[in-house]
């Protein structure tokens, strides 16, 4: 029992990773309906920008750990941000009207060309990250075992569920979000009546990139160790994670992520560690097939 | 009525989306070697009826059967199916065709089932075998012969999405001939045709009537191709059936007129 | 007065170079390095490259701009300061500036030049020579490159290194064939494909080193793994979306590689598997000296041992397997099953009105993809001798796509030039190998940006009813 609970700690805290990245694979998929293979880079970027932003605190003797956090986390969004826009702007937006799987293609361009500019410029040894904030408590202990929680782990989910709160609120409440579902529901519509279609996509990526730089800086600091070829495992975890909560609901990227958290944490815990990324591309598979709108997903209904 | 045995019966079709209800118990059929006009002002439901019939959607309720060598009961069967075993072929509404492959390459693939058997399911092909080729000059010279007669045979190689947009409704029509079917139905084959190509459209449908004899349904909002040729009129709107019968005196009945029209009593089409 | 065009031009440089300031500064200007063994890192400040590549970029951007607004020659003239800047012995922070440099100049005057090539080159291709000389240059090219693949052993420039790319570059042509069968004729993009190249790598691997059969036996039954694998993965994936098909394909390619990964009994697990037995020629071995019971090729044929003989002998089957699946390919897309692909790739909606089973004829097509995969996999083992699931990552798939995105989906001489491109041109210049994925993934986004038909767009009819040259539409 009290293994049991020690992982669903851990696992939450992995889930909340995991669904930051999600929402901005359901974003983007929500408005312009493309798979944004590249957004695991984003989240790569984000964690090395974080890296680089801690250092560069400690270099200037900011010793205080929760300003450092708030301090790398807004370089980490901002810049990570820069890069969402980009890539929408030169990799994605020429193509709106190509054929149905060039955007894919396209992304997957980007993908590989991110990662191996980052190897390039980082070199490709995984970097230690340091520990940034230490300790924890005991929560009890049952059977000679002590079930922890660290410090680290309800930032995470603290932070999570701040950004979450405020994003969902972003959603229903703002103007950007009334026309971000506006285009969702009629681009051409939507235009005509006097949304600026361009500027919503670009917004919704640069939401995407920074939700995504901050799940970066939570792997950074819960992991300390991140390479250039992070962005590839996570982005598919989270993307499966989308998918399973219904892939344009963002409750359901939450959930979805959650639920990825708990499989890989409970399927490394008691079956094999080995194979815990075979569980999660297992669940993308099954899912895919047997219920494509996932859990919290509406059904499309095919025009002819 | 007749008794002339349908070639294709609606009964009691509904189809629900969610909440909203496309099409509420509509019931008609379709009779072989005549045109069956399905009309009815934007958002009445024919489309739907046709994806219905075609298998794109599995109905909620009713019964769709197709009377060929046997009864087909189209609500069971999968769309590809409804193609290749009840002989349903259809058009669409925005111009479906294979625009990078050749007019002729359209024409052909529409001979799929038949020269999939043919060659073996590739076999015979790939070994070249000459009931293969047989098979394929067979299938070509039925393509040749529709693209003499929709008037398409000197653009036989060129791309099918470089024809003007009416050559194109053409070379659907004749595409969907090609499957040779037993019932051929045409989503608004006449939008967007200027009155030389409409008029042209005409002689085609009512060739296919009288010469090939097999069934059309027909949706069309060009009141002059459906007052002109068609021989039996379904009017639907809001997903009912409000009016059928001969043209004539569909264009008589004032609910329709109402439907189109609202309050005023103008005829519509002449 | 400044003209307000050059204001404008100079403003959205200079924002260009903004935001690629932004871009750059974290990742670019702060390079982490480890300090001795500690676990710990410290900075190597690259700002001086940095300050020179966004330099670079506002030149570039301005010239672009010029060259968008019709300024040709500005442009042209710019494109070569840049050309001329990169090459000359300027001393710039790192040699991978002076690349840069020099790549933006030409790529800049190819830019500006494009428009006039673009029209003179359709403006050729519209006189009748042209057409003539457009339709043979295309059928010739095909007889000339395989002449030259044909003859390239005994030419003087056949020494180890470059039949050993040879080798690879055809590997990689026929994985590129086979692929296109997916994703260029049935428009099914496939993730995933290396899977079925582990597939056939390891069933050659296993059934060699535990049941000690030949190459030439495996080969078929190879084939026919990848094949039936690609039956089992592909059923119930098949009526999915496009993008969805492509994210479980690249799902179960991941899975085959993690399961190779750990199932180590079967597979021997990272280690890989070793002492694969290279093929044979009529039972002969490729060796200094025969194992016992057989016979060495040097002593079959009576010729001098020379090491060179088993890598000509491995070009040759590559070579055969690779025009095995063209010709096949070939002849498939003329059969109603091939055109039944083209047309799914077309529209899947227009096929299932006219009675065409979506699922079987992509079956089909993925199914016959992953045979030749198959093939290739077996006959890598054989080359390679040794195999482990490293060679089999998702990178290689995203390789082999990109070649056949680059060479024009559907377009068989195209994968050739982007395979010889792609694969060929890195090895060459070594020196380029570090950049040669992120040029891979750069040419993947600029394809589709600016040429989604790929090097070689033209679709060649499968079967004519009036001749070539009688005008078409006469």
């Amino acid at each position: 029992m009290a293994y049991f609970t020690q992982q669903l700690i851990n696992a939450i805290t992995l889930g909340a990773i995991y669904g930051l990245i999600a929402i901005g694979y359901t974003m983007v998929y929500g408005i312009i309906g493309m798979i944004n293979f590249a957004h695991g880079e984003v989240f790569m970027i984000g964690a090395f920008i974080s890296l680089i932003g801690f250092m560069i605190c400690s270099m200037l003797g900011i010793g205080s750990a929760p300003v450092a956090i708030v301090l790398v986390l807004l370089i980490s969004m901002a810049f990570s941000s820069v890069y969402g826009w980009a890539i929408e702007r030169t990799a994605y937006r020429p193509l709106r009207g190509s054929f149905r799987l060039a955007p894919l293609i396209s992304a997957i361009g980007v993908s590989i060309a991110l990662q191996n500019y980052v190897q390039l410029v980082q070199g490709a040894r995984p970097k230690p990250g340091g520990q940034i904030v230490s300790g924890g408590f005991n929560l009890f202990s049952l059977d000679g075992f002590d079930v922890r929680i660290s410090w680290l782990q309800i930032i995470i989910v603290l932070v999570t569920v701040v950004l979450m709160g405020g994003f969902t609120w972003l959603i229903a409440k703002t103007s950007l979000g009334r026309r971000q579902r506006a285009c969702e529901q009629d681009m051409k519509m939507a235009a005509l009546l006097g949304v600026d279609v361009d500027r919503t996509i670009s917004l919704t990526f640069v939401l995407g990139a920074a939700l995504a730089a901050v799940a970066g800086m939570l792997f950074l600091m819960y992991y300390g160790l991140i390479d250039f070829f992070i962005g590839f495992l996570a982005g598919i975890k989270a993307f499966t994670a989308a998918v399973l909560g219904g892939i344009g609901s963002l409750p359901g990227a939450m959930l979805g992520g959650l639920l990825i958290g708990l499989i890989e944490v409970f399927w490394a815990g008691y079956f094999s560690s080995e194979y815990k990324d075979v569980a999660a591309f297992s669940i993308l598979v099954l899912v895919l097939i047997f219920r494509p709108t996932g859990l919290l997903g509406k059904p499309e209904i095919e025009k002819v | 009525m007749n008794a002339v045995t349908p070639l294709i019966e609606v009964e009691h079709l509904t189809m629900r989306f969610g909440g909203l209800v496309a099409i509420d118990d509509v019931s008609f059929s379709g009779r072989p070697r005549e045109i069956t006009a399905i009309i009815g002002p934007n958002g009445a439901g024919k489309t739907t009826v046709f994806n219905c019939i075609t298998g794109f959607y599995k109905p909620t309720v009713g019964r769709l059967t197709l009377r060929g060598d046997r009864d087909y009961l189209l609500e069971r069967m999968l769309g590809h199916e409804i193609g290749q075993r009840a002989r349903v072929a259809r058009t669409f509404q925005n111009i479906r065709l294979f625009p990078a492959m050749t007019v002729l390459e359209n024409l052909l693939v529409a001979q799929h089932n038949k020269l999939m058997l043919a060659s073996g399911y590739s076999v015979f092909g790939l070994l070249g075998l000459p009931v293969y080729r047989v098979a394929e000059e067979a299938a070509i010279a039925l393509a040749r012969a529709w693209l003499e007669r929709i008037g398409l045979l000197a653009d036989a190689d060129r791309p099918a999405g470089e024809l003007p947009y009416g050559a194109q409704r053409r070379l659907e029509i004749a595409r969907a001939m090609c499957t040779e079917p037993r019932l051929l139905c045409l989503d608004e084959p006449a939008a967007g045709l200027n009155p030389r190509e409409s008029a042209e459209l005409n002689q085609l449908l009512v060739s296919i009537r009288d010469r090939d004899g097999i069934g059309v349904l027909l949706i069309e909002h060009d009141m002059s191709v459906v007052m002109n040729i068609s021989n039996h009129v379904v009017v639907l709107d809001y997903g009912r059936k409000i009016a059928e019968g001969p043209p004539a005196e569909v264009q008589r009945d004032p609910a329709v007129i109402r439907a189109y029209l609202g309050t005023d009593e103008e005829a519509i089409g002449d | 007065m400044v003209d307000p065009r050059l204001l404008k031009m100079l403003k959205d440089a200079a924002l260009t170079a903004l935001v690629a300031a932004a871009l750059g500064i974290f990742i670019v200007g702060f390079r982490t390095v480890d300090v001795g063994s500690r676990a710990g890192l410290s900075f190597q400040y690259e700002f001086v490259d940095l300050a020179v590549a966004l330099v670079i970029i506002f030149f570039g951007r301005l010239g672009l701009q010029m060259a968008a607004m019709g300024l040709r020659w500005p442009a042209i003239a710019l494109g070569i300061v840049m050309i001329a800047a990169g090459a000359s012995p300027m001393q710039l922070p790192s040699g991978f500036l002076h690349w840069f440099v020099a790549l933006g100049g030409v790529l800049l005057v190819i830019r500006a030049v494009w428009p006039w090539a673009d029209q003179a080159i359709h403006a050729a291709a519209r006189t009748p020579t042209g057409r003539i000389v457009n339709t043979i240059g295309t059928q010739w090219l095909g007889w000339v490159l395989l002449g030259i693949a044909i003859v390239m052993p005994f030419t003087p420039f056949a020494d180890q290194k470059t039949m050993d790319l040879g080798v690879l570059i055809l590997t990689y042509v026929m994985l590129g064939w086979g692929l296109n069968i997916v994703v260029g004729l049935a428009g099914l993009l496939d993730l995933g494909y290396v899977a079925f190249y582990a597939v056939g790598a390891y069933a050659y691997a296993l059934l060699s080193t535990q049941h000690g059969l030949g190459f030439w036996a495996v080969l078929p039954l190879a084939g026919m793994f990848s094949a039936s694998f690609g039956i089992l993965l592909g059923f119930p994936v098949l009526r999915l979306r496009g993008d969805y098909l492509a994210i479980v394909t690249l799902g179960f390619g991941e899975i085959i590689r993690l399961v190779l990964l750990n199932w180590v009994d079967f597979t021997n697990g990272p280690a890989g598997i070793g002492t694969i037995p290279g093929p044979t020629l009529f039972g002969a071995v490729f060796a200094e000296t025969a194992p016992e019971g057989k016979q060495t090729v040097s002593e079959m044929l009576g010729i001098p041992f020379h090491g060179i003989h088993r890598l000509i002998f491995l070009y040759y089957i590559i070579l055969l397997l690779a025009l095995i699946t063209n010709l096949f390919t070939q002849r498939m897309r003329r059969l109603p099953v091939g055109r039944a692909w083209e047309a799914l790739r077309e529209d899947e909606t227009a096929c299932k009105a006219l009675g065409i089973n979506p699922t079987n004829t992509k079956l089909t097509a993925f199914a016959v993809g992953a045979m030749f995969a198959g093939f290739a996999g077996s006959f890598f083992a054989a080359k390679q001798r040794f195999i482990s699931p490293e060679s089999f990552t998702f990178i290689e798939s995203a390789i082999i796509l990109a070649i056949v995105v680059l060479g024009g989906m559907g377009s068989q001489i195209g994968v050739v030039l982007a395979a010889v491109l792609l694969i060929g041109l890195p090895e060459w210049f070594r020196e380029l190998g570090n950049y040669r994925m992120l040029a891979f993934g750069l040419a993947m986004v600029l394809i589709m940006v600016f040429r989604p038909r790929g090097l070689i767009g033209h679709r060649e009819p499968s079967i004519r009813l009036h001749p070539v040259g009688s005008g078409g539409s006469g």
